[in-house]
């Protein structure tokens, strides 16, 4: 769903420019504590594994196929603000290698796929787990419903900006019954890429699972033997309060 | 499974998708273009600024092969968000033990 030149008016698509701007900037503010030296390989081979998997459009309807967007996926495995970045890159690849994607919407483009993916994407993992009990299959399903969610709010995203800069007068209602309405199939390709994805790693690296490190955390800290971490008083509460790491 | 064979097999798993699977992907517009071009919010729409790039629409310019051509560009892309993604991940990440600098 990249948004090519002349869809948006030139003064929205600057102003989504910026908007798309201060979000990155947010984002790698952020990614400095995501990120290590074990985790930031794997976020570039997670940018990677996104850029791959969008070229694999399946088809959803009659004439009309669908893609990943990957910020739910990106989210889930590396952190959420790193996540965005992931998408942000492979974004930029694309516009500027592929000719996929307007340079003049790249902002729109980063708002649709990196920052509202995730922040949708994300935030709904993340009050899902809250609710659920803490298994490795709850953490498929919540990416599951996550990643469907995901993408129609995407494309109302999209829709947004162009009842406010829309290049054309198509009435803003049939945009989102149709954008809105083909993305939630599209959504359920990308619930089930995600949820393979997120549970494939978590069978054989749980521990590299971002939106998982609480499941395996308490696993950590019992084989961690007498005095582990430095800040870890072994204190009888088992309930920490907040989710501080390290 | 060690760090090192995760990543290995993580990239490898990339590039086959990129590089073969992608040959299959469906060819029909995808659903902003579909919707674009019913409802006719596409009217005023430009051609890319960069449409004759060498890569552009995910083909190399001047391999006949769609196969290769396809494949080529797919792992050229990913390569290409491999170097410039981890390498801003790894400028970004915090480093815990040079303190010293």
């Amino acid at each position: 769903m990249h948004v090519p030149d002349g869809f948006i008016d030139a003064p929205v698509s600057i102003a989504a420019g910026a908007v798309a701007v201060a979000g990155v900037a947010v984002a790698l503010r952020g990614a400095r504590r995501e990120l290590d030296d074990r985790t930031a390989p794997l976020a570039g081979l997670t940018a990677a594994f996104v850029f791959a998997a969008q070229m694999l459009n399946f088809p959803v309807a009659s004439g009309t196929s669908g893609h990943l967007l990957g910020g739910t996926l990106a989210a889930i495995l590396v952190g959420p603000y790193t996540g965005v970045l992931c998408v942000s890159v492979v974004l930029l690849m694309q516009a500027l290698l592929f000719a996929d994607g307007g340079l003049t919407a790249l902002g729109v483009n980063v708002i649709t796929m990196a920052l509202a993916t995730v922040l949708v994407g994300y935030g709904l993992f993340r009050l899902l787990l809250r609710v659920l009990p803490k298994t490795r299959a709850s953490v498929g399903g919540a990416s599951f419903v996550a990643a469907v969610v995901s993408v129609p709010c995407s494309a109302a995203v999209f829709t947004l900006i162009y009842a406010i800069g829309g290049t054309t007068d198509v009435s803003v209602g049939k945009v989102a019954a149709a954008m809105i309405g083909v993305h939630v199939l599209i959504g359920l390709g990308e619930a089930l890429i995600t949820a393979v994805t997120v549970s494939s790693v978590l069978a054989v690296r749980p521990d590299l699972v971002y939106g998982a490190r609480k499941l395996i955390k308490p696993l950590e800290l019992r084989t961690g033997a007498p005095g582990g971490g430095p800040a870890d008083r072994p204190a009888e509460g088992p309930a920490r309060p907040s989710g501080a790491s390290a | 499974m060690t760090t090192k064979r995760f990543f290995v097999g993580f990239l490898l798993v990339s590039l086959v998708l990129a590089g073969i699977v992608s040959y299959y992907a469906s060819g029909s517009p995808d659903g902003l273009e579909k919707v674009a071009a019913d409802k006719g919010i596409d009217a005023k729409e430009r051609d890319h600024t960069l449409q004759h790039s060498p890569l552009s629409d995910y083909g190399i310019k001047g391999v006949g092969d769609s196969r290769l051509s396809g494949g080529l560009a797919g792992v050229i892309g990913v390569g290409a968000v491999l170097v410039v993604g981890g390498g801003l991940f790894w400028v970004v990440r915090r480093r815990d033990h040079s303190r010293d600098s």
